[in-house]
């Protein structure tokens, strides 16, 4: 007797809870494997690179923060370089010393949400998560001394950022490094060598590098597949040439090569906010600019930094007026989901889930 | 009294509190009406028992998730929160009782009645102290495998009947490991009857000189696993796995219907915490006083609960085909281990009478945990392959994604 059985079509998101915002995927299961695979974008499309035509140079930073909304610091780092190549300026160290440690700050609270969210969604209900919002809330306290913010900082300008540190930021910032050693410890204790996470994760969902160097992804999603590619290395921007790290590169690209990487990355960052505290000297944080901002007509920047997602990238061109005439963003997540069907095809609904959260997408900044 | 008769001999004359009721209202009513009036009081009290019961549960389950969690928990409604399931009831209570398009109705509003009527009837038979619980059948632990299995129906109806591709996923999921998981479970409790030489789970608790979790550890690690399953609770969540497919089987449920099935997850929780405690930690038997039964009783269920909360908060989930092989390659071996161990050791212990004497229990608790321990660790170290193994097979069957160029990489 054979049993006539049928694919199934389910629409996962908008509405779900672990699609990372509103990433939608038709999915077609033949039980429960994956046989085919459909990503629908643009359901938090808000016409970024369009508005960023109708802003003033410095505006455009605020529309930045609402990108990645997670990593808004490194947002408006990727941009205000854009900006200084296109004026040709450069900051005063202080101000790219500021910046290089407000992003890896951001990089910390970035990796800690990809890494809460990706266990999350292996099933752990709720205390990893809680354990990693923990340490992501105090860099988020430590924003607001900066900037008045949480999420939506806007702290760097064109030419550096637009304050310096108050006084009693340091010592916090201290005791949070100190605090956050033994934090990230328990974190790592309760994970790295979960049994359960090894067995849903190793093997799983494994992204070869050469798949990986077509589908032209960038950070921590390709450094899994074993590249070691980080443009913190490669082109040093603001102050990467002065501080040492190392680049945590994975080996079979799988599941919990991703989280692994990421994990290896937070420790990274810690290092380079130490050796931060320790070069930074007084001076001043911002170049003196006008007010209003204008470029040579027809000058073009492609400023780029290694976003906590991968490459971000924003491509000015001016047309001499006071906005840019053309933002074009390059998206890290919206690039790295160029895998998913690789990702998903021939695995179980269960590790789809978990693979998704893997590559650590952003609706804000997929569909802008 | 005007001449009513209650067999005393019969599974509702035996319990004093149905024969009590009885007879004072069969002063002045006729005795059919007596009777029905005793079985309603009786009822009315084991739903309310249950269901308060479960409103405990799952105010303690989120305080202890709370402090699991780094975080608060319900605080603001009463006492520590105590109030907070009374609030949560309310607002479903006066919820939009919505039954989605194209649901089977009767099938889709049958679900919550019968997972919560079966959660009752099966606590009816857990003692809750010496001599009282609602009926001493002679068949307990018989009639509560019958009754627990009716969730899996349950639980398979609703998927089916919600029209909804997640509940559909959820009730395939939960009728594959609730089917599974009964074996090892029935076959752990094999161990418990032979040991106690009777199914009524008051003799059960009476013949545990030594608690059943020192006697047979493998089968009180098995029980305890297989439970979880049961309750789908992590790693065995998989049947309402919130990441994947929403809430599994309940996800169109909503308002009163949904917080039916809520009590009956919590008050499945109080009730295998119950059982627990009835067959593997002694029940009723404490320290001092007999007539502290209760108190006694629940200090060990609520180990049991702290025990699945502990559990939940901790571990991630496992995958469907991964909670398979933990079933049929781990637990069936050592609950067929711990089955035939027993036998044996009984078999040369009792008397010419059958019994088993507390001395006769030690030995078998002397030998049985380094059983235990020996075979856990064997088992768990051939299934870590197992498992790793299973990973590797589909990870080969994936398929390669189209246009992969050979591009060498430094």
């Amino acid at each position: 007797m054979t049993i006539r059985t049928e694919p199934m079509t389910v629409n996962v998101g908008p509405q779900h809870p672990s699609t990372h915002g509103v990433f939608r995927v038709r999915i077609t299961f033949d039980g429960e494997d994956i046989v085919e695979v459909e990503p629908v974008l643009g359901y938090l499309h808000r016409g970024t690179e369009k508005l960023a035509e109708e802003r003033n140079y410095v505006q455009v930073v605020t529309l930045t923060d609402r990108l990645d909304y997670t990593s808004s610091m490194i947002n408006n780092q990727a941009y205000c370089l854009a900006v200084e190549q296109l004026l040709g300026i450069e900051p005063p160290p202080r101000g790219k010393y500021l910046r290089t440690l407000a992003a890896e700050l951001q990089r910390i609270a970035s990796h800690l949400i990809a890494v809460g969210f990706f266990v999350q969604e292996l099933g752990a209900f709720g205390t990893p998560l809680m354990y990693t919002f923990r340490s992501r809330e105090r860099i988020l306290d430590l924003f607001e001394m900066l900037c008045g913010a949480r999420i939506t900082v806007s702290y760097m300008r064109p030419g550096g950022v637009f304050s310096d540190a108050p006084t009693d930021f340091w010592p916090a910032l201290d005791q949070f490094l100190d605090d956050f050693e033994g934090e990230l410890e328990e974190i790592e204790n309760l994970l790295l060598n979960n049994e359960i996470l090894m067995v849903r994760t190793r093997g799983v969902s494994p992204l070869p590098a050469d798949v990986a160097i077509n589908c032209s992804v960038s950070g921590p999603v390709l450094r899994a597949s074993g590249i070691n590619w980080d443009w913190r290395k490669m082109a040093p921007y603001d102050a990467y040439d002065q501080v040492e790290f190392d680049v945590p590169v994975g080996n079979t690209g799988d599941n919990y090569d991703r989280f692994w990487v990421r994990m290896q990355e937070v420790r990274q960052s810690l290092r380079i906010v130490r050796q931060c505290i320790a070069q930074i000297e007084p001076g001043p944080v911002r170049l003196e600019l006008p007010m209003v901002l204008r470029a040579e007509p027809g000058a073009e920047a492609y400023g780029r930094v290694e976003a906590s997602k991968g490459e971000l990238g924003f491509f000015l061109v001016s047309d001499g007026g006071v906005s840019p005439y053309r933002c074009k963003i390059r998206s890290p997540s919206l690039i790295n989901l160029t895998i998913t069907e690789h990702l998903l095809l021939g695995w179980k609904l269960a590790d789809m889930i978990v693979s998704l959260g893997s590559v650590d997408i952003n609706m804000g900044e997929v569909d802008r | 009294m005007n001449g009513c008769h209650l067999d005393p001999q019969g599974a509702l004359g035996g319990n004093p509190l149905f024969a009590l009721i009885f007879n004072v209202a069969a002063y002045v009513l006729p005795c059919w009406l007596a009777f029905v009036i005793a079985g309603l009081v009786i009822m009315l009290i084991l739903i309310n028992a249950v269901l308060l019961g479960a409103a405990i549960v799952s105010w303690g389950e989120r305080r202890l998730l709370g402090r699991f969690q780094n975080r608060v928990g319900p605080n603001r409604w009463g006492p520590f929160g105590a109030l907070q399931p009374i609030a949560d009831l309310a607002k479903l209570i006066t919820k939009e009782d919505i039954i989605p398009y194209g649901a089977d109705r009767l099938a889709f509003t049958a679900v919550p009645v019968i997972m919560v009527a079966s959660l009752l009837v099966a606590t009816a038979v857990i003692p809750f102290a010496k001599d009282v619980a609602l009926v001493d059948l002679n068949v307990g632990v018989l009639f509560i495998l019958a009754v627990s299995s009716l969730t899996s129906i349950a639980i398979f109806t609703a998927g089916w009947a919600s029209n909804n591709r997640y509940a559909l996923f959820g009730a395939g999921r939960a009728v594959a490991v609730l089917i599974s998981y009964e074996v090892p479970v029935v076959l752990s409790l094999l161990g418990v009857v032979i040991v106690a030489g009777s199914m009524s789970l008051g003799d059960i608790v009476v013949a545990q000189a030594v608690p059943f979790f020192l006697v047979q550890p493998l089968a009180f690690f098995v029980f305890l696993a297989g439970m979880s399953a049961e309750l789908n609770r992590t790693p065995f969540d998989v049947a309402e796995a919130e990441s994947e497919i929403i809430a599994g089987y309940h996800t169109e449920y909503s308002g009163i219907k949904f917080a039916l099935i809520q009590a009956a997850e919590f008050g499945g929780a109080l009730f295998v915490s119950g059982l627990i405690a009835t067959l593997f930690l002694a029940g009723w038997a404490g320290p001092v006083a007999d007539w502290l039964g209760w108190l006694w009783f629940l200090i060990k269920t609520f180990i049991g609960i702290f025990l699945f909360v502990w559990i939940r908060s901790t571990f991630p989930r496992l995958r469907l085909d991964q909670i398979m092989t933990v079933c049929w390659k781990f637990l069936m071996p050592l609950s067929f281990i711990n089955l035939a161990v027993v036998t044996l050791e009984v078999y040369f212990l009792r008397d010419a009478s059958g019994a088993l004497s507390t001395a006769d229990l030690w030995i078998m608790t002397a030998i049985n945990i380094p059983v235990a321990v020996v075979s856990i660790a064997f088992f768990g170290w051939i299934i870590r392959q197992k498992v790793r193994d299973s990973s590797r097979t589909t990870a080969a069957a994936s398929p390669v994604v189209r246009g992969v160029s050979t591009i060498e990489v430094g």
